[in-house]
């Protein structure tokens, strides 16, 4: 008896470890995001894990393909006059919040207002913007004061900020302040109550979404989903945990794996290296201009020459399939890629770095790098930098410091004597980069401009004739304009281009190709 | 008894304040910006100086302190400038791991570590002596995160007993709770199991060569006995100090495992919230392993009293 109510115990027992839950009959789709995610408003910030927060559960007007093209998302239908300064937009049908309550024009309106306080290509836009309103519940217009040939690449950008649209009652939120509420119309809706800072953020499917019927391409077309849950998981983050825990299955996709692991992913049973996003990343070296030696613009050609980038690439990245040399400042393969102006860097050699700093009276200024040591995605490159420069001549002083440190450092515009700095290293997605709107290291307008501080007036005068002009043929005259002016005055050393392919198992198909971190059409079997 | 509790609860205090002081000051006086972090890559200055302006990091650090100290003295720790939540919400939320591991680890190296203290004590220079010397060493060289990565490649990835990584909690059931557990808690034990049982070995053999044990094995007592009850009992004093020491240090110990076997602790927030310059976070969280440090001195003190009754405060 004894021994026929303990089998049955432990019979109850094993079955209620081993019995699965309803919810996890669910096809679960188990993420390790590139980044932990901390800060919930799209709008307020410019990091990339909201902007992929973002994309998870709300929707936008427009979106880019992966040729770079700009196609309607949310909107239907749209005229503009004659004269282009009005611009009337229908959303398609059938667009609902998660709350139930249908988007409207004024949801819109709302939203654009409060990304065009925030977004740098928002600001610009807004400068050409008279007033916006909605005339019926599903129509918005956009009355501007002048034309201006960039009102769809503003609506449609895929990067920091993207213009998500959200309900009034939230975009009302004050531009500077966080919002609260995380209801978007979305393809997916985010589980407040699971989110866990540091550990994990769940997204469950928004069953009520409507996709386009277009197939799905960047952050256009149709966004389908095929799995019931998307969980982030924000805790996981040493690397070499990551390919075990993918090689074990006990992870579906890695975002952005460390170079140093693909190796062993190519040989771990049941992973494959996806490129979803052929356009890639760009790495960058910025120069301060605030301060000697690179306030003297001959110096900056000098380090521009020794600045070659495939030793950057190589000790970076390594992988010789994942890299390639780009001389364009925005993208190569995107429409304004080109090599115009930039003979100076891409046909340079150290020899001609040399003659050009002895021709510039350089004083033997020390030239301070900040160096990141917790930040393995770009860690090497400012190494790289240090030794093409002393080799060039120049006196370096690299600076090791964590990545947090560099971005409050990058902010000083005291002399590096006093905290400031003379060079920092970082790397863009291609849509930050890919236009002279998007792209904040051609801006020149002194101290109004990205950190660096350029100024340079025919920059910013080039930079203007670009936003204004609607044909593009004349605005790809234009970005090569500026992209030549802009490595004439050395306003930044692009660094070359790289790939990092995502590792996902095997039975995880669908990937979209285009810009972005992007998780609708992915199917889990 | 009672009055010296009292006395060191109140000792705590003089303590916790000039933890929250220096804790304050460093964070200030450390390069780094919250606001710049916050903001993202391609925010402008004035984007950076608006937050900064909203964090109230644009006053003088002396006002900040007051703030600071008033909403203390509330008993209100602050918001996390980058959770957008309150700090004591998200200690809450990650206490549950940090607690566990540590206590899983403790339980495996004290039933591990003082059997084989005292079974080498007992055989004192002979070969299980002798291995047991050379494990603590092994135990006290190998870094944590080596033997982690050595432990998953076997157990977890070789034969697939254990998971890789992760935490679940408690109310998910116990048996994933310790499924997840168990190879981190071996991981983080081994270098206590090597600490203690050193310990173990060499109170033991201290006791064992004092004549009240001679008196024992004289009345004819078993070994056993001989050695549980008389020798380790009056070894335990030293045995249970660095047992405490073992406790305080494994609130900073865990932070590495914590981040290999991705355990959202106490410890992966600390390191996460001094990266971002949290630091309403990291005040709080050091402020609470300062108690927690104290009050672990203050029950190893009072267990003396329980293995010693000739110490009485």
């Amino acid at each position: 008896m004894n021994r026929k109510l303990v089998a049955a115990v432990l019979l109850a027992a094993f079955a209620g470890a081993t019995a699965m839950p309803a919810s996890a009959q669910e096809k679960v789709l188990r993420v390790v995001p590139h980044s932990n995610l901390s800060i919930l408003d799209p709008i307020w910030t410019t990091q990339y894990m909201a902007r992929n927060h973002g994309y998870m559960i709300y929707d936008t007007l427009f979106g880019t393909d992966e040729k770079s093209r700009i196609q309607p998302q949310m909107v239907d239908k749209w005229t503009v006059s004659p004269d282009n300064r009005l611009w009337t937009f229908t959303l398609r049908d059938g667009l609902e919040f998660h709350d139930g309550k249908p988007v409207t024009g004024e949801d819109v309106v709302a939203s654009i207002a409060r990304w065009g306080k925030r977004d740098a290509m928002g600001q610009k836009l807004m400068t050409f913007v008279d007033r916006m309103d909605s005339p019926g519940p599903s129509t918005f217009r956009i009355f501007l004061r002048e034309a201006c040939g960039f009102v769809l690449e503003a609506l449609g950008k895929p990067s920091s900020n993207v213009p998500f649209i959200m309900p009034k009652r939230v975009a009302e939120t004050d531009a500077f302040k966080q919002i609260d509420d995380y209801i978007g119309s979305g393809p997916y809706i985010f589980k407040r109550d699971e989110f866990k800072p540091g550990d994990k953020a769940v997204y469950v499917k928004n069953a009520k979404y409507k996709p386009r019927k277009e197939k799905p391409s960047g952050t256009a077309g149709g966004k389908f989903v095929y799995v019931d849950r998307v969980e982030w998981n924000l805790a996981l983050r040493d690397a070499q945990a990551q390919v075990n825990a993918l090689a074990k299955g006990e992870i579906d996709v890695l975002e952005r794996p460390a170079f140093e692991s693909y190796e062993q992913l190519k040989k771990a049973d049941g992973v494959i290296l996806v490129t979803k996003d052929p356009l890639g990343f760009q790495y960058m070296g910025r120069f301060n201009h605030l301060h000697p030696p690179f306030n003297n613009p001959k110096i900056r050609q000098a380090a521009l020459a020794a600045m070659q980038q495939e030793p950057f690439l190589r000790a970076q990245v390594g992988v010789k399939e994942f890299y390639k040399p780009c001389p364009s400042m925005f993208t190569c393969g995107s429409p304004y890629g080109s090599a115009k102006g930039s003979d100076i860097q891409s046909k340079s050699n150290m020899k001609k770095a040399q003659e050009l700093l002895k021709a510039s009276g350089y004083d033997g200024t020390p030239v301070v790098i900040l160096k990141p040591t917790d930040l393995a995605a770009i860690q090497k490159l400012p190494d790289v930098a240090a030794q093409l420069l002393r080799q060039a001549g120049f006196k370096v002083d690299l600076q090791a410091m964590d990545w947090n440190t560099v971005v409050s450092r990058r902010a000083k515009k005291e002399p590096p004597a006093q905290g400031g700095w003379n060079i920092f290293l970082t790397a863009w997605v291609a849509p930050d980069i890919w236009n002279p709107l998007t792209n904040a290291a051609v801006g020149a307008d002194g101290e109004k401009s990205w950190f660096g501080w350029p100024k340079d007036e025919q920059i910013e005068k080039l930079r203007d004739q670009f936003a204004r002009e609607t044909n593009d043929g004349k605005k790809k005259a234009l970005a090569e304009a500026i992209q030549a002016r802009a490595f004439e005055v050395g306003t930044h050393a692009p660094l070359g281009e790289y790939v990092n392919p995502l590792a996902t198992r095997k039975n995880i198909s669908g990937w979209v190709i285009g810009p972005g971190d992007i998780y609708w059409n992915v199917k889990k079997n | 008894m009672y009055r010296f509790i009292l006395r060191r609860l109140l000792s705590t205090i003089p303590v916790l304040l000039i933890v929250a002081v220096l804790v304050f000051l460093v964070l200030r006086l450390t390069p780094g910006d919250p606001a710049a972090i916050l903001a993202g890559d391609a925010a402008s200055s004035e984007q950076i100086a608006e937050i900064r302006k909203d964090l109230g990091l644009d006053r003088s650090i002396a006002v900040q302190f007051g703030i600071w100290a008033q909403n203390l003295l509330r008993g209100e720790f602050g918001h996390s400038y980058f959770y957008k939540m309150e700090v004591t919400q998200l200690i809450g939320q990650r206490i549950e791991p940090t607690l566990a591991l540590a206590t899983l680890t403790i339980l495996i190296a004290v039933a591990v570590s003082i059997p084989l203290g005292v079974i080498a004590a007992w055989r004192f220079g002979g070969w299980f002596d002798r291995a047991l010397m050379g494990f603590s060493v092994l135990g006290f060289s190998v870094p944590v995160f080596v033997l982690a990565y050595i432990l998953i490649w076997i157990v977890s990835l070789k034969l697939g007993w254990f998971p890789v990584q992760g935490y679940k909690r408690i109310a998910d059931g116990f048996w994933p709770f310790l499924h997840h557990l168990v190879l981190p808690a071996i991981t983080l034990s081994v270098i206590y199991i090597a600490l203690i049982a050193r310990v173990t070995r060499a109170s033991v053999l201290e006791a064992l060569g004092e004549d009240y044990i001679r008196t024992a094995r004289a009345k004819g007592l078993p070994e056993a006995r001989v050695l549980m009850r008389h020798a380790l009992a009056n070894a335990a004093v030293p045995i249970a100090t660095v047992i405490g020491i073992g406790i305080a240090l494994l609130i900073g110990g865990v932070v590495v495992t914590e981040s290999v076997y991705a355990i959202p602790g106490l410890g992966r927030l600390t390191v996460d919230a001094v990266l971002a310059r949290d630091f309403p976070t990291v005040q709080a969280v050091i402020l609470l392993f300062s108690f927690a440090y104290v009050v672990i001195n203050l029950l190893v003190d009072l267990s003396y009293v329980v293995f010693d009754p000739r110490i009485r405060y």
